[in-house]
Formats: structure tokens, sequence, C-alpha cells
């Protein structure tokens, strides 16, 4: 079991204890424990299929699990998933965000109010959601995300197919958000840059191995042969 | 305009409005085959309706439902698309349905007649579509989230399966009084071919939803029309109206008219 218990003035909004996850007689997670304070950035760190959309699964309730996800403090998560299926789908951005402006609580007055807080104009409401950059539909998977003032965000590899530029403009957008509004962010990324910049810590999840570490050692070659390499399961 | 043909064109206007609005979120789910092959299903129940001596769209509506759920069940277990699992099991229920069917009511039943139709065969059509219209519009944005995202939807706190659901279950009630006009055969014409129309010439899912319930409105109600006028059976004439319609949007895109 590894444990990660970030800072110490115990303000957590979220603990998880031995969290277990067994799809189609396959281990995806095994044993993994944390504690994550409040405004905290925790970058998910490993290779692919280490089991980190299937944490990020799990904290959504989506997959049956074994052990504890406790969220705190009346925990309100928003979510960016890797990918949409909008390619077949001709749904406008203002369609979209409307499918999640019922609530009253809105962190902005209205749907227009969300793609500002983003970057985008207002111009790009009555655009459809399959013709945008890969930028501009990040930006508005964000606007989605914020859009009923959560105090978590979870982000499956928020920048995946978008420019360099882009990439870093929406990761300031990220940080920036997250200082006003005072979340906590989990991450997933496989961008050293972007975990060394804007995380705290870094979980990583490789196969039988599992480890938290600062963000700013991601640099070290050797911790990077232990996140990416073949995992040597003796040391767990 | 005789009386008839005021009951054919309104059970017309109304299957084919919401055989369109339905047939919208099937052509976006890529289950554009499962409207055709479903209805297919219905023909077994069609049959013992004719035999048995009640309401044939009763049998026909039974069976579509119990279909409905098995496929839904399948689906969900085993992680087999719709498609799938509805193509392994419409060609039993079609051959079924033609060895019990009695053979002067295999024509009726595989393309169409609605010169039979009365008060209360026209009352059922409009208040099923109503109803089926009317439980659509409310869960449409639940599943075109599933459809963009299936964690995106689950993580707002909806029920993906059971939206699915009971979405299958609109589509068999819908199949079912469809059958009366077009037949088994044709009806997933209905589904398929107005919301392929109007996907082609949309930009936003307002417009693609209703443009698809009026070409849906408009394929049946001309097919309708001129099944009267020509004393052909419905059924091939709303296929030709609807084909019509889906040329004509092509063309005119094509023109850069939209």
């Amino acid at each position: 079991m590894s444990t990660l218990i970030t800072g110490n003035n115990k303000d957590y909004v979220l603990e998880i204890s031995n969290l277990t996850v067994n799809l189609q007689n396959q281990t995806i997670l095994d044993d993994v424990s944390f504690k994550l304070e409040k405004g905290t950035t925790l970058a998910i760190v490993g290779p692919n299929g280490a089991g980190k959309t299937t944490l990020f699964r799990a904290l959504l309730n989506l997959v049956p699990y074994s052990g504890r996800i406790e969220w705190h403090g009346k925990a309100k998560i928003g979510y960016v998933p890797q990918k949409l299926s909008v390619s077949d789908i001709p749904v406008s951005v203002k369609e979209f965000l409307s499918f999640k402006t019922t609530s009253n609580t809105e962190a902005c007055v209205n749907a227009e109010d969300c793609l500002n807080a983003v970057g985008l104009s207002g111009d790009l409401m009555s655009r459809e959601l399959r013709v945008l950059s890969g930028g501009q539909l990040q930006r508005v998977l964000i606007a989605w995300a914020i859009i009923d003032k959560p105090n978590v965000l979870l982000f499956d590899e928020p920048t995946s197919g978008v420019d360099l530029d882009s990439e870093e403009a929406i990761y300031r957008m990220i940080t920036e958000l997250k200082n006003k509004n005072e979340m906590t962010i989990l991450l997933i990324s496989h961008d050293t840059h972007i975990i060394r910049e804007y995380s705290d810590y870094m979980l990583a999840l490789n196969k039988c191995v599992t480890f938290f570490r600062e963000s700013k050692e991601i640099i070290d070659p050797d911790l990077q042969e232990m996140i990416y390499g073949e995992p040597v399961c003796q040391m767990k | 305009m005789t009386e008839a043909l005021l009951f054919s064109l309104t059970i017309g206007v109304s299957v084919g409005f919401s055989a369109g609005y339905l047939g919208s979120l099937m052509v976006l789910e890529k289950m554009a085959l499962v409207g055709d092959a479903l209805s297919h299903v219905a023909l077994p129940g069609l049959a013992l309706g004719i035999l048995y001596n009640f309401n044939p769209f009763l049998g026909a509506f039974a069976f579509l439902f119990a279909s409905a759920v098995i496929i839904w069940y399948i689906a969900r277990v085993t992680r087999l698309s719709f498609e799938t699992v509805v193509g392994a099991l419409f060609t039993l229920a079609l051959a079924i349905g033609i060895l019990i069917i009695p053979e002067p009511d295999l024509l009726e039943a595989l393309f169409g007649d609605i010169t039979k139709v009365g008060l209360l065969d026209t009352s059922i059509a409009v208040i099923v579509s109503l109803v089926a219209i009317t439980l659509t519009k409310i869960i449409y944005d639940r599943i075109v989230l599933g459809m963009i995202s299936e964690e995106l939807a689950t993580s707002t706190g909806i029920n993906v399966g059971r939206v699915n659901l009971l979405y299958l279950l609109l589509v068999s009630l819908t199949v079912a009084i469809g059958i009366k006009i077009v037949g088994t055969l044709l009806v997933g014409f209905l589904v398929v071919v107005p919301a392929a129309t109007a996907k082609n010439i949309s930009s936003s899912l307002s417009r693609y939803s209703i443009l698809s319930s009026i070409f849906g409105a408009i394929s049946s109600a001309s097919g309708v029309l001129l099944s009267n006028y020509l004393n052909l059976p419905p059924g091939p004439l709303v296929v030709l109206s609807g084909t019509t319609v889906f040329l004509t949007a092509v063309f005119l895109k094509w023109l850069k008219f939209f």
C-alpha cells in the first residue's frame, strides 16, 4: 500500500483507502491509498493501461471497486474527459452547455459568461462542437466543467491533441481558475513539463508499483524509468 | 376529402412526425438499422393478432416491447452493440412471422394498408405519437449527452442505461403504429431517412430534430395522398416521397443553398 498525505493542516478534500479495481478478471488498480489536501494539484502519471483513467472512473462512481473513497466538505466535482464523440452529432456549443445549466448554482451568470471565463468569445455559442479546433473544444469542456461551480476538478489529459501554445494557455487558465475558486485538481498527464510546472504532487501508477513524489522530481531520469519502464513487482 | 382519407392522413402525419423525431436520435446513435430491424420483430405479434382475432397493433406492440427489453438487457450484459443483438434476433422473428401469418394478410402486414382505418385507430395513433414525442423530448438531451460521452453523462447523474431503455420502448411504440401505414418491411424508412435528410442540412440539434420530424410528416402525408389518388399501397409511396425529399435536400446542399 502506498500512502500520500499532502500538507499538514488536515483540511482534506479526498481520502482514499485500499482502493482496488478489478475489471474483466484483471486487477487494474491495486490497494491505492492517499489523502489529498484542499487546493492541491495532484498529477496522475504512468504508462498507458496503468489505471489512471480507471482511478477517475472509480472517483466518479462509474466502475465497481473495493476499498473506500471519501469526499469531504461537500465536494462538488467537475470532470473533463479525454475525448468526446462529437464528430457525427450536430450539436452547437450553446446547446452543449445548456445540457448542464439547469441548476441554480452556476459559477457563471449564463453559459456565455462561462465561455468568457475560459478565454473564448461568445460568438462561438452558435458554432457546432464538431467544427471547433482541439484547443477550443478543450476550453468548452472546461467551461462545461466549471458551470456549476465545482471545488474539485478531474482532468483526463485535458490538452491531448492541442498544439503547444494552446496547451500552455489552457494550463495557465486552469491555474487561474484554481486560484480564484480555491479548487483542488486531479490531473492525468504524460507531459513532464506540464506536471512539473502545474502540479504539486504526482501519483505514479505502473501496474504493481504505486508511489508518490513531489512533482518537481519528475525530471529525474531514474524516477521516469520507475514510472514508465517495466515495473519490478518485487519492489512492492 | 372523405372521412377515410382524413383518418389516413391524420395517422400519416402523426406517425411520420413522431418517427422522424425519434429517428433523429437513432441516426445519431448509429442505430439506423436497429429501427429497421426492430420493425420485423413485430411480425409474429401481428400474426398472432390476426390468428386469434385481437387488434394486431397490440400483438405487434407486445412483441416489440418485449424485444426492446431483451435487446437492451443482452446489449448491457454482453457489451455487444444494439445493432448486433437486433441483427441476431430480427431474422428469426421475421421467419416465424411469415410462417404463422395467414397468407391473405401477409401483404398487408409487410407493406401496410390504411384503407380500413377508423376513428379508434386514428385516436390511438395520435395519442401514442404525442406520448412518444413528449417523453422523448424530456430525455432527448440526456440521450445526446450519453452519446457524446457516457462518463460525462453519468458524472452529471444521468442513468444512461435507464434512459436508453425508455427510448427503445418509445421507438417500439412508434414502430408499432407506423406498421399500420407502411408495413413491417418499410417502417424502418420513416425512422431513418427523414433524420438522414435533416442531418445533412443542420448545424444545431434543435434544427435537426425539428426538420427530421417535419420531413417524416411530409413523406408520410404525401405517400398517403398519392396512395389515395393512384389507388396503390401507401408503404412504397411513402418511401418514394421521402426519398424525393432526401434527394432534393442533397441537391440543394450541393448548390450551397444551406
